[in-house]
């Protein structure tokens, strides 16, 4: 029973390191390789598309309003 | 100002699909690496573009049983801006393969459904164009319409999944659903395609509404 246990043990001690070792990802970048500029660049791009759409929704609102009072 | 909640909400989505998208774990799997992040951009495109061209098709036959003009123009610019996503998930979609499958092109039969399913859709534009009697314009495009979304399931949905494919869940290659999309990646999948779905309807809705005060002016 105790031996089983420390198979057990070991074995999951050893699967991580195992599946570590299979596919080179980009886990450096994302720590110190400067991942995050890429992330708030694409946020500042989206939240420039973003307000220029709030901005056509208003200007198109204004419209709406001004056509329906003349 | 109409209702807003839901475009703050497609707000929302979307900042998390992009900081979430980028920063939280993902399966690691040989030849896709990273770009398995591309899921939750490229995918999310097609969704938006489904939705919008439903709608597109309900409006359609809206405006065959109505003869109501808006209803034409509401498939109209529903139309225009499914294409448009529709050619954002074609060019997102070459770029990944072009690093995952080696060519940007390789007659995958997914790639070729979608591509004749963009064409029809081309079609429909040009159709409308070619027409000068509004009324007959918006009756023959309506019917070309409910073809043309008719077309779709058999081109996308079904041919695509009898053959093989390089796309996941065709011709018994798994799909990301059943094996790859772990629980961390469904958080991120889900939110990302409704906070993009709400956000075409919304670029949709600013189209419609430019096209019924275009009208409003020229019938006034």
């Amino acid at each position: 029973m105790a031996k089983r246990i420390v198979t057990i043990i070991l074995l999951l001690l050893v699967t991580p390191l195992l599946a570590t070792a299979e596919t080179e990802m980009a886990d450096t970048m994302r720590s110190n390789g400067k991942i995050y500029v890429v992330v708030t660049v694409l946020a500042v791009i989206f939240a420039g598309i973003f307000a220029y759409l709030v901005y056509l929704d208003r200007k198109i609102s204004r419209l709406e309003k001004e056509k329906n009072h003349n | 100002m109409r209702s807003w909640w839901w475009k703050i909400l497609s707000l929302l989505l979307l900042v998390y699909t992009i900081v979430g998208g980028f920063l939280m774990a993902v399966p690691r799997m040989d030849i896709v690496n990273e770009t398995i992040r591309n899921l939750y951009f490229h995918v999310p495109m097609w969704f938006v573009m489904m939705v919008l061209f439903t709608c597109a098709f309900v409006y359609s036959i809206k405006y065959l049983r109505s003869a109501d003009m808006k209803h034409d123009i509401y498939a109209v610019q529903f139309t225009n801006t499914g294409i448009v996503f529709s050619i954002l998930g074609m060019l997102t979609g070459m770029i990944w393969a072009q690093y995952t499958w080696g060519t940007a092109w390789s007659n995958d039969p997914k790639q070729l459904g979608t591509a004749l399913c963009m064409l029809i859709y081309f079609a429909y534009i040009i159709l409308r164009g070619g027409i000068k009697d509004e009324e007959k314009k918006a009756k023959i495009s309506a019917v070309y319409n409910i073809f043309a979304f008719a077309m779709i399931v058999p081109l996308i949905y079904v041919l695509p999944r009898m053959v093989d494919s390089l796309h996941p869940g065709n011709g018994g290659n798994p799909a990301f659903g059943k094996y790859d999309l772990d629980n961390t990646m469904r958080a991120v999948f889900y939110p990302a395609s409704l906070g993009w779905i709400l956000f075409g309807v919304w670029i949709a809705s600013l189209q419609i509404r430019t096209a019924l005060l275009k009208y409003q002016n020229e019938n006034s």
